[in-house]
């Protein structure tokens, strides 16, 4: 029967972690949208929307209710399951990522100390590039299933975007792998806290910007929106969908890049640490709130220049996309992943 | 070959340098550019609220005028009609009866005024054709409804409100441009 013996109040504790962090990025991510047309209304001098609500704060929910009472499509030769499938997938790849993400030290509620990370798993972030890679399903699933040759051409563009820029993204990631010596995203994030050691970017700065390059291609973010050409390519593998399927793969996008700006954070920005202050002085419940503070402000500043980028260049091309992964991104991934290494063992040795 | 003009200008195809093909130094550049603009001032005219001061020759929506008594001063004399080049106008006159001097005028008036919005291409001819100043182009613009139908402007939608008893509603018909 021991074996039977189940830490009830830790599975509530995970369960109740579970729902905020799920909600909480699902509201953040829908503010993200709002966020992306303000930032785009700024930056080309214009006030954005500014109808619905105090400063159009409302507007999410106003876009949301639109989607949602639009007219559901499925149409009459698609695969009605995988049609309906593909958004699901989507979405729920994107939100599994969440899980291993540490978003902030621990905090001691009721003689308990509770992990603020939902599975500090020793492969965390294996675990994470396995999930994003499933996401690559919900766009093949989608082009697949809609039946429609456009569509069809579009998932093979977003999938093969997808997987030939995480070939670089991983590479540039093994560099600072070698130097944390660790896959789980607590040890690594607090690696970079101990006192005396900087922030992974000092020692992978070049490994951050490939990092960062595959993390727009991985979003489908400009330079590399190609889904989104509308006029150009036809839309991507989400033309034939309407209302609130369309909905979920829009959201999902806007979800994944807030994840990807916080494992960012954690691999090269130091996760929850806040520079300049030794948060081991400092009582773990107010470290905890503090530390959780400085990984959103960290977040809301990736997805700041997200957009910064999104609203300042043009897309490429098709053939320049391929050949920016291939060609430049993983010999430069390998180079720094070399020079890491020779880096690492003439210090040992 | 001969060029046609000497405006021409050579097209340069030098090769890219390293540096430009790094491309992240010009797209850094463009990343200040647009950075920069996010403290610009904005031109827009938040409209409802704001509005766009309009030149004293603005020509918007017409008004039939009163005189200063309240009187509606068309005599459906149709010069207005007559005047305009997309035939908007009709109008029906009547003759004043006993008692309604204090309504109208002159002894002859308009029964019936449409102007038709649609066809109406807003040239203030209409304006000018008129001897007794009844009918003149205002401020108000960017009529909206819902059928072609409520777009025929009757009387009551043109008059303008009596000076008399309701002297603010009729300032505000008349336009901050308007002296005569």
């Amino acid at each position: 029967m021991t074996l039977l013996a189940f830490d009830w109040i830790l599975m509530v504790e995970k369960l109740i972690l579970i729902a905020i962090i799920v909600f909480a990025s699902l509201g953040i991510a829908l503010y993200t949208t709002f966020a992306e047309r303000k930032v785009a209304a700024i930056l080309q001098d214009r006030p954005g929307p500014n109808r619905a609500g105090p400063f159009g704060l409302l507007q999410p929910f106003a876009d949301g209710l639109k989607l949602i009472m639009k007219e559901e499509i499925i149409p009459n030769s698609a695969s009605k399951a995988l049609f309906i499938l593909g958004p699901g997938l989507a979405m729920t790849a994107a939100l599994m990522t969440c899980s291993v993400i540490p978003w902030s030290s621990h905090v001691e509620l009721f003689d308990r100390k509770i992990d603020l990370q939902i599975a500090d798993i020793n492969i965390g972030i294996l675990y994470i590039f396995g999930v994003v890679s499933l996401g690559v399903y919900g766009i093949m699933i989608g082009g697949w299933a809609s039946n429609n040759k456009f569509s069809l051409m579009a998932a093979l563009r977003g999938a093969s975007q997808a997987i030939s820029y995480e070939l670089a993204m991983g590479l540039s990631l093994i560099a600072v792998l070698m130097i944390s010596g660790s896959l789980s995203l607590k040890t690594i994030v607090e690696e970079q806290m101990d006192a005396g050691s900087l922030w992974n970017i000092a020692y992978q700065p070049l490994g951050f910007v490939i990092f960062f390059i595959c993390a727009l291609a991985e979003c489908n973010r400009t330079p590399f929106d190609l889904p989104e050409a509308e006029n150009e390519l036809n839309f991507g593998y989400h033309q034939e969908y309407s209302s609130m399927k369309l909905g979920f793969y829009l959201f999902s996008e806007y979800i994944n890049m807030i994840m990807s700006s916080a494992v960012m954070a954690c691999l090269f920005f130091g996760g929850y640490d806040i520079p300049f202050l030794n948060e081991a002085k400092l009582a773990p419940n107010i470290a905890a709130i503090l530390g959780l503070l400085a990984l959103l402000t960290k977040i809301v500043i990736f997805i700041f220049v997200f957009m910064w980028i999104r609203w300042t260049i043009p897309r490429f091309r098709y053939d320049q996309l391929m050949n920016v992964g291939w060609k430049k991104l993983i010999p430069l991934a390998l180079f720094n992943m070399l020079l890491t290494g020779a880096l690492i063992l003439w210090k040992q040795g | 070959m001969q060029a046609l003009t000497n405006r021409g200008k050579e097209v340069s195809r030098k090769p890219m340098s390293f540096m430009e093909r790094l491309y992240i130094p010009s797209i850094l550049k463009g990343m200040a550019i647009t950075f920069s603009h996010m403290f610009k001032k904005q031109p827009t005219i938040h409209y409802p609220e704001q509005k766009r001061e309009f030149s004293p020759v603005f020509r918007g929506l017409h008004v039939l005028n009163r005189d200063e008594e309240g009187r509606e001063r068309c005599t459906a004399c149709g010069l207005c009609a007559v005047a305009c080049p997309a035939e908007a106008i009709t109008m029906e006159g009547a003759e004043r009866l006993a008692g309604e001097e204090n309504k109208y005028r002159e002894e002859k008036y308009a029964a019936k005024y449409e102007i038709n919005m649609l066809r109406c291409i807003f040239c203030g001819l209409c304006e000018e054709a008129c001897p007794k100043d009844a009918i003149y182009l205002s401020e108000t613009f960017a009529p909206a409804n819902f059928t072609r139908k409520g777009f025929i402007y009757g009387k009551e939608d043109l008059l303008i409100p009596d000076p008399i008893t309701a002297p603010e509603e009729f300032a505000k018909a008349r336009g901050a441009h308007r002296n005569n």
